[in-house]
């Protein structure tokens, strides 16, 4: 780890104030992907400003049909919480399969949404529930956030505040891990929204991305039965010393098809 | 009086005494020692795999705040290489090819990860920060990382000291004999193998800390070894030219090493060595990167090997032919590990009338290969176990049936095999019979069929099989090319009042041995488990060892504490017979009480013991005063624990992912002194198999970059990947060492991978699959799956 100088504003006009002020300074929130980046030296922050400290980024609200996530949120949190569990229980299924206990206590959902590791969990649940990204600027539609492998509509210094998620008819979450590292192999996020049924598909490319022919396909026939036959192309999918781009290809369907039983 | 519960004893389950400290965080690991005035070293590793060092640039570094110095191969050439602790000989009698192996690299870099410089400062932050600042110019050269490229012709050259890369070209068996069972044959199988390459990565990093004391001259080295005498020698007199008188080299807790932590590694040479010229302390310890590129790795062969059969199913004779990766340099052990480790042990549990194999070991850009749990005989059990299954298949007999039809017969012992090992004991019939009753072979069917009801694919394998361990008679090992004897030291220092010291040179790093060698104390001597410490790990504390591994800490070094305990009886005897008024023949001894035979006129060991320090009343002129003994043990051949594994996976259809859903293992150690601590050794090294089964896989590409270089790509198994693992024993004695003991460290990696590969391969039966290389990782099975799946569809 390289020296950094370290900050703990109390308000998020104090943290983006920090953070708009020098553009080599980074906003830490659990730590659980950027300490370990720090450690390897991969990073060189002039300071850290640590939002641990910020009241109104932390908490759970339901407000008529959507469930707000601060962004400051743990894992652990989302996964206990009872209005995630019962408005969309998907979200809180895939909370607690994040990591392991000790991720799950110090990582939060602004931290995973705002790296948006292709390996990652919650991207594919705040694309496929629709949801927006709130920052401390504007509000950004998950369809226009996530822009391939660690890249984000965020702007430097941009600060993600919380997360809307509209409550779904249903929805359901399955993956297959990383035999290695235990992130995502490949995971589906399924979800009947207001706005039309989503599939999302996570680890399997270098970024969160929608599975149109799935969701065609479950308009018509919400059953796991109805994505059994659609296969997904391997095309620019990730292959690496744990799966070639085909394998992925054909788990993508697999973890559809349980995705969907999981959504019931 | 000092009545001993017989629980304590051989044979009790006694809680382990050193858990206390471990588990309340009050281990003292090397990593947590701090010498006043200690630097930090960092070490610049080279990141290519293979490349001429133009110039390596350090005067920015050593301006860097907090320097204290930075030293290159410039600075360290004077040195001697890095010894290796066994010698083989080439087919035509020459010696292997020995490359020196320089403490900082010399000219060249051959593996990512080879020490290039090294930065001592004030923290270890800065000393990393001044790494960073060293300019070094490289040029790259051709990286030769896997067996088959580094013996390519043509391939890139690392050392010059070794044409074609080859270290040597050894073999074992005889040919003619072995050609002529193949002509006789009325079935050949052949079959082609390679046994996947792995990390250690025992829990605790490797960490060294140097220091000198420059009015004595002393040198005293901290590090995370399974044998710091052998260290102390190597070092001492290969390295840095250091007499044993000065050299103290202490390993003090170490969290695990498998081992990966015997060998003498560069950072402990350079750590004792920077000490001594800046009259500092100083201490490195290896982050888990640096432990991915730097500890030795182990197994990573290329094997292609036959078994001629007769008509009834019985094998006639087998011809292997092996190709073993050394890595880049030679290892303390490496010569010996797919030599006299592993081909001396592909009789296996059979009578297998004649063998021949040879071996070729090569250098390749890689870390250095050497030992690593099971070192060689599981690389050897895999290859005949995986080879039966496949003959049998082929034949078309019983799994069962075609090692039963083949094993050496219980009567047969001592056996003698046809590469060189003579089996003292074993009843390979009564642990197959337990474990397939235990683990209801019979009845598996219904099993696979209520599997299949769920989509799964579910398979049973097994795995017979034989090691050898507690090594080694020196003799013979010196014969072999050993450069040291294996021996054990023990000693029993009793206190005036009754308490028990053991002195022992052989090294616990997470066996148990604190306890095991207690109760073997507690039930020999009489004393209270409470009452007896055992030392170990310290060259200034014991007086000499060889350490632990290859399974020999209690067949060796318990062998010696036994030897030291009778003389320390024998003289006990003699203080009590004074004591007693009676003659030395009438005593008797037992769990702690002298008697005169026949009466009831006893001395407790506490009074005999006051005695012999206190020797007011005392036959003075016959015998000095004290009670203490020490004894070297040299064992009078390996001791061979065997036994039974039985496997069943579950295969998913869609993803390919297999599950160990059950595992029993009956294994022959040999006496067993405390039970639980047998189980959780087995427990712990059927883990180790089954990561290296289903999981575990270093892979390098072709420029030489370890791709599965963290755990991040490098797959260990979890708890949830571990089924609850059935240990029972069926014990046969050793018939050579005084306890009858055998040897549990190892036996759960050597048995184990073949039974789970075994099974997996049944499981896959349907898709006309005939063998799976390990790691069987999801994607490779279900590749197999979806291959099988096509070709079933086309027919
Ligand atoms: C062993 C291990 C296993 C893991 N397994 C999984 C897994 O299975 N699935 C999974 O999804 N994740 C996994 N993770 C990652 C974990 O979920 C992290 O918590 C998460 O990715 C990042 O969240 P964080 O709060 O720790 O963020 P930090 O590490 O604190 O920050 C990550 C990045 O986001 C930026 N950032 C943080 N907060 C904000 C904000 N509010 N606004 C803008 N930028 C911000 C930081 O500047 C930094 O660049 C694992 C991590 C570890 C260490």
């Amino acid at each position: 780890m390289y020296d950094f100088d370290y900050h703990k504003p109390s308000s998020v006009a104090d943290a983006v104030k920090l953070l708009s002020a020098d553009p080599d300074a980074r906003a830490i929130s659990g730590g659980q992907t950027l300490l370990p980046a720090l450690k390897h030296r991969l990073n060189r922050p002039t300071y850290l400003v640590d939002l641990s400290g910020i009241a109104e980024l932390k908490g759970v609200k339901r407000e008529g049909d959507k469930v707000t996530v601060g962004a400051l949120t743990r894992h652990i949190e989302v996964q206990n919480s009872p209005e995630v569990k019962s408005a969309i229980p998907a979200l809180a299924h895939m909370a607690a399969v994040i990591g392991d206990i000790q991720v799950r206590n110090r990582g939060t959902i602004g931290g995973s949404v705002a790296n948006n590791d292709p390996a990652a969990d919650y991207p594919s649940a705040v694309l496929g529930l629709g949801a927006t990204v709130v920052t401390d600027k504007r509000r950004i539609a998950a369809d226009d956030f996530f822009q391939g492998m660690f890249t984000t509509a965020l702007e430097p210094g941009e600060l993600l505040t919380a997360i809307e998620f509209p409550i779904p008819e249903k929805a359901g979450y399955a993956k297959m891990r990383n035999p290695a590292s235990r992130y995502v192999m490949v995971g589906v996020f399924v979800a009947k929204t207001k706005g039309g049924v989503r599939v999302v598909v996570n680890g399997a490319g270098p970024g969160v991305f929608r599975q149109t022919e799935m969701e065609q396909a479950l308009s018509a026939n919400w059953s796991p039965d109805a994505v059994a036959g659609i296969k997904q192309a391997s095309e620019g999918l990730n292959s690496d010393i744990h799966g070639s781009a085909e394998y992925r290809a054909h788990l993508v369907t697999v973890m559809a098809k349980r995705a969907v039983a999981d959504a019931g | 009086m000092n009545v001993v519960a017989p629980f304590e004893g051989i044979g009790a389950s006694v809680r382990r005494k050193e858990d206390l400290r471990f588990l309340s965080g009050r281990g003292q690991y090397t990593d947590d020692i701090a010498r006043p005035g200690q630097a930090h070293a960092y070490i610049l590793r080279s990141p290519h795999a293979h490349a001429r060092i133009l110039k390596v640039d350090t005067a920015a570094a050593r301006a860097m705040p907090g320097v204290v110095a930075v030293y290159t191969g410039e600075d360290t050439k004077g040195l001697g290489g890095i010894p290796c602790g066994w010698q083989l000989h080439n087919k035509d009698g020459s010696p292997m090819a020995e490359p020196r192996h320089p403490v900082l690299a010399e000219g060249k870099a051959r593996h990512v990860g080879d020490p290039v410089a090294v930065v001592v400062a004030e923290t270890r932050a800065q000393a990393k920060d001044a790494a960073e600042a060293i300019e070094v110019e490289y040029e790259v050269l051709p990286a030769v990382p896997t067996l088959r490229e580094a013996l390519a012709p043509g391939a890139a050259q690392l050392h010059d000291a070794a044409p074609g890369n080859l270290c040597y070209d050894w073999h074992i068996g005889d040919k003619a004999v072995t050609d002529a069972a193949f002509a006789q044959a009325h079935k050949v199988v052949r079959f082609e193998t390679t046994n996947n390459r792995l990390v250690p990565n025992a829990m605790e990093p490797r960490a060294a800390i140097g220091d000198y004391d420059p009015t004595t001259g002393e040198h005293t080295l901290w590090t995370t070894s399974q044998n710091p005498h052998v260290i102390r020698l190597l070092m001492g007199a290969f390295v840095l030219n250091i007499p044993e008188s000065r050299l103290r080299v202490v390993a003090p807790d170490v969290g695990g090493g498998f081992g990966s932590k015997i060998y003498h590694y560069a950072e402990e040479a350079i750590v004792t060595w920077a000490a001594s010229k800046l009259h500092r302390p100083v201490k490195w310890t290896a982050d888990r990167s640096e432990a991915f590129i730097s500890d030795a790795h182990g197994r990573d062969h290329v094997t292609t090997c036959e078994l001629a059969l007769d008509e009834t199913g019985k094998f006639l004779g087998l011809r292997v032919d092996t190709l073993a990766n050394m890595g880049a340099y030679l290892s303390t052990f490496a010569p010996c590990v797919p030599t006299y480790l592993y081909a001396t042990l592909l009789s296996g549990v059979y009578a297998m009338p004649t063998i021949y194999a040879e071996v070729k070991a090569v250098f390749t850009s890689t870390v250095a290969v050497d030992a690593y749990r099971g070192a060689g005989r599981p690389e050897a059990t895999y290859l005949l176990e995986r080879l039966v299954d496949v003959a049998a298949a082929e034949t078309g007999m019983d799994r069962v049936e075609i090692r039963r039809r083949n094993f050496i017969p219980t009567d047969a012992f001592p056996y003698q095999t046809p590469v060189a090992l003579q089996y003292d004991s074993g009843d390979y019939f009564s642990t197959l019979d337990a474990a397939l009753e235990t683990a209801g072979w019979a009845d598996f069917e219904a099993r696979r069929a209520e599997a299949a009801k769920q989509g799964k694919l579910r398979g049973i394998g097994i795995s017979t099989y034989v090691e050898a361990c507690g090594i080694a008679p020196s003799a013979v090992v010196g014969s072999l090319g050993a450069r040291a004897g294996l021996y054990e030291v023990g000693t029993i220092r009793v206190h005036p009042t009754g308490s028990v010291t053991v002195l022992t040179g052989a090294h616990s790093h997470g066996q148990g041995h604190e306890t095991t060698f207690a109760q073997l104390v507690a039930d020999r001597l009489g004393v209270p488990l409470s009452q007896v410490d055992v030392v170990h790990g310290d060259t200034a504390k014991v007086p000499f060892g060889m350490g632990t591994y290859g399974s020999r800490s209690l067949a060796v070094g318990g062998s010696a504490m036994v030897k030291a305990m009778d003389k320390v009886v024998d003289k006990a005897k003699k203080i009590a017979a004074h004591l007693l008024e009676a003659s030395v023949q009438d005593i008797e001894f037992e769990r702690g009480t002298f008697r005169v035979a026949g009466t009831d006129r006893t001395k407790a060991l506490a009074e005999v013991s006051l005695a012999a320090y206190v020797p007011h009343n005392y036959p003075i002129e016959e015998l000095e005063p004290g009670l203490e003994e020490t004894a070297f043990y040299d064992p009078k051949n390996f001791t061979y624990p065997g036994g039974c594994h039985i496997c069943e996976v579950e295969i998913e259809r869609d993803t390919g992912k297999a599950q160990v859903v059950n595992f029993t293992a009956v294994d022959d150690v040999g006496r067993v002194i405390n039970p639980m601590i047998v189980e959780g050794q087995v427990q712990g090294g059927v883990a180790q198999g089954i990561g290296q089964a289903l999981m575990e896989e270093a892979v390098y590409d072709e420029a030489g970059q370890l791709l599965s270089g963290s755990m991040m790509d490098y797959s260990m198994p979890r708890a949830e990947d571990l089924p609850m693992v059935g240990v029972a024993n069926h014990v046969t004695l050793c018939t050579h060492n005084p306890l009858g003991v055998k040897g549990c460290g190892e036996v759960g990696a050597i048995g184990s991978p073949p039974a789970v590969m075994n099974a997996v391969v049944d499981a896959l039966r349907e898709f006309g699959v005939r063998h799976v290389e390990m790691p069987a990782t999801p994607a490779k099975i279900w590749n197999i799956i979806n291959a099988g799946a096509q070709r079933m569809a086309a027919e």
